[in-house]
């Protein structure tokens, strides 16, 4: 390569200094929409609130049961109260589990021994997924990953329901 | 009268052979129905257009009342369906019409798939009319939520299970669409809305002019 210096032209110039000023106009115009396009997804999720369910701890057994319960629910600048709903038991290993009922195919209401022919499996009536008692979904039908489950704490032997976690974010269960 | 007014922008602007080349052209004859009443196959693209042009026109007259909030999204879709004279009309148009444009998509779709229309020199109209394909699947599923009653809502639930099936991207799609990571609510319906009746109607006008840019320089393509 020669050393000899490009000569940038007058004409070059101006067109670079334009195609700048512009590009930073229109960024400019556009990076405040974008961001508050994607804000929602940037957004950190809080740790969330436990809430009483009122279900005493000595009342769970070893069968599901569904308890249903509301949280005020913020939404944007919408306050509203909202129902919830878990099924909670206790396993084999005597621990409590509170599993979500939102089915993990297309998130219909999933219920324990919902179907006759499939008893001790939680079912779902949409499209006939179905969960085995751990939550584990049954190969071979629609749901491709387990049921979630609700954080959970027991104070004053109450049961206490928090945030919904999918089995591979949810920390593992303390001792009760 | 009208000729008068006519002849004197005509005058000043010359308008006559922008006209021309727009709307002035011989249809070829395997394309005309009268020669080959099969050739009513090639009516469907231009359905899809004319429901198109329905679907934004009423559209816009139904925004006069609707509002998209969810405390009174559902009570002005029900108060412009029972008391606005000829509102019943108005959405029955826009409801009927989400669907019919669908069918006629198809429709045109296939009459160019078993025809090969899409062929080269053709392939670039094709991909377009995928993305039109597109669009106008989005503008459907964002549409179905704002008469915000159960039907809408729990759609638009699966709607977005759906999308959070995507590889990888899922959940931040999820909450793009929704506004929210974990709830359906009334950010999700003001962004249904702006999505609806503003981003993809504005994406649709760009595909649909590339769309008939295209055929007017290509023709259309020849008898089989
Ligand atoms: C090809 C274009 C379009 C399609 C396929 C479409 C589809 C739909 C669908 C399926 C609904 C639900 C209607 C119902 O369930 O009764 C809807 C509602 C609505 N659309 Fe569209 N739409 C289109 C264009 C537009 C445009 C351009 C506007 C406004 C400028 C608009 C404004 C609205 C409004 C305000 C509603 C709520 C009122 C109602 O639910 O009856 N739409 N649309
Ligand atoms: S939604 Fe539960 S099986 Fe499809």
């Amino acid at each position: 390569m020669s050393e000899e210096k490009q000569q940038v032209s007058r004409r070059t110039f101006l067109n670079y200094t334009l195609t700048g000023l512009g590009g930073f106009m229109a960024a400019g115009m556009l990076v405040p929409m974008l961001r508050m396009a994607v804000d929602p997804v940037l957004q950190t999720s809080g740790g969330g609130d436990f809430t009483n369910v009122g279900l005493a701890v000595d009342d769970i057994t070893t069968e599901p049961q569904r308890v249903d319960w509301k949280i005020d629910q913020v939404d944007g600048w919408y306050e509203s109260e909202v129902s919830k709903s878990a099924w909670v038991f206790k396993n084999d290993k005597n621990e409590i589990v509170a599993f979500s009922p939102v089915c993990k195919h297309l998130g219909c209401v999933v219920s324990w021994e919902g179907n006759e022919d499939y008893p001790n499996e939680f079912f779902c009536p949409c499209h006939n997924g179905r969960y085995y008692k751990d939550g584990t979904n049954v190969p071979h039908t629609p749901p491709l990953a387990p049921l979630d489950e609700y954080d959970q704490k027991i104070e004053n032997g109450m049961l206490f329901l928090g945030k919904v976690r999918t089995r591979e974010e949810a920390k593992p269960r303390e001792e009760a | 009268m009208l000729q008068k007014i006519y002849d004197w922008i005509d005058d000043r602007i010359d308008i006559t052979p922008i006209w021309r080349d727009i709307a002035d052209h011989e249809v070829p004859e395997h394309v005309n129905p009268a020669h080959h009443f099969s050739a009513f196959v090639y009516c469907f693209g231009g359905l899809t257009f004319f429901v198109v042009v329905i679907q934004i026109l009423s559209g816009m007259f139904l925004t006069m009342y609707y509002v998209p909030d969810i405390e009174n999204a559902w009570k002005s879709v029900y108060y412009l369906q029972t008391e606005v004279a000829h509102g019943q009309i108005v959405r029955g148009m826009h409801h009927w019409g989400a669907s019919v444009v669908v069918v006629m998509l198809l429709l045109h779709t296939m009459r160019v798939f078993f025809q090969g229309a899409y062929k080269k020199p053709r392939e670039l109209n094709w991909m377009v009319g995928v993305l039109i394909f597109f669009v106008m699947l989005g503008l459907g599923f964002t549409g179905y939520l704002l008469p915000w009653d159960n039907k809408a809502y729990f759609a638009t639930q699966v709607g977005l299970e759906i999308a959070e099936q995507v590889p990888f991207i899922g959940t931040h799609l999820k909450t793009l669409l929704a506004g929210d990571a974990d709830i359906v609510g009334a950010q999700t319906l003001t962004r249904f809305f702006a999505i609806h009746v503003f981003f993809l109607p504005a994406a649709l006008f760009g595909l649909l002019a590339v769309h008939f840019i295209l055929i007017r320089r290509q023709g259309i393509a020849g008898p089989l």
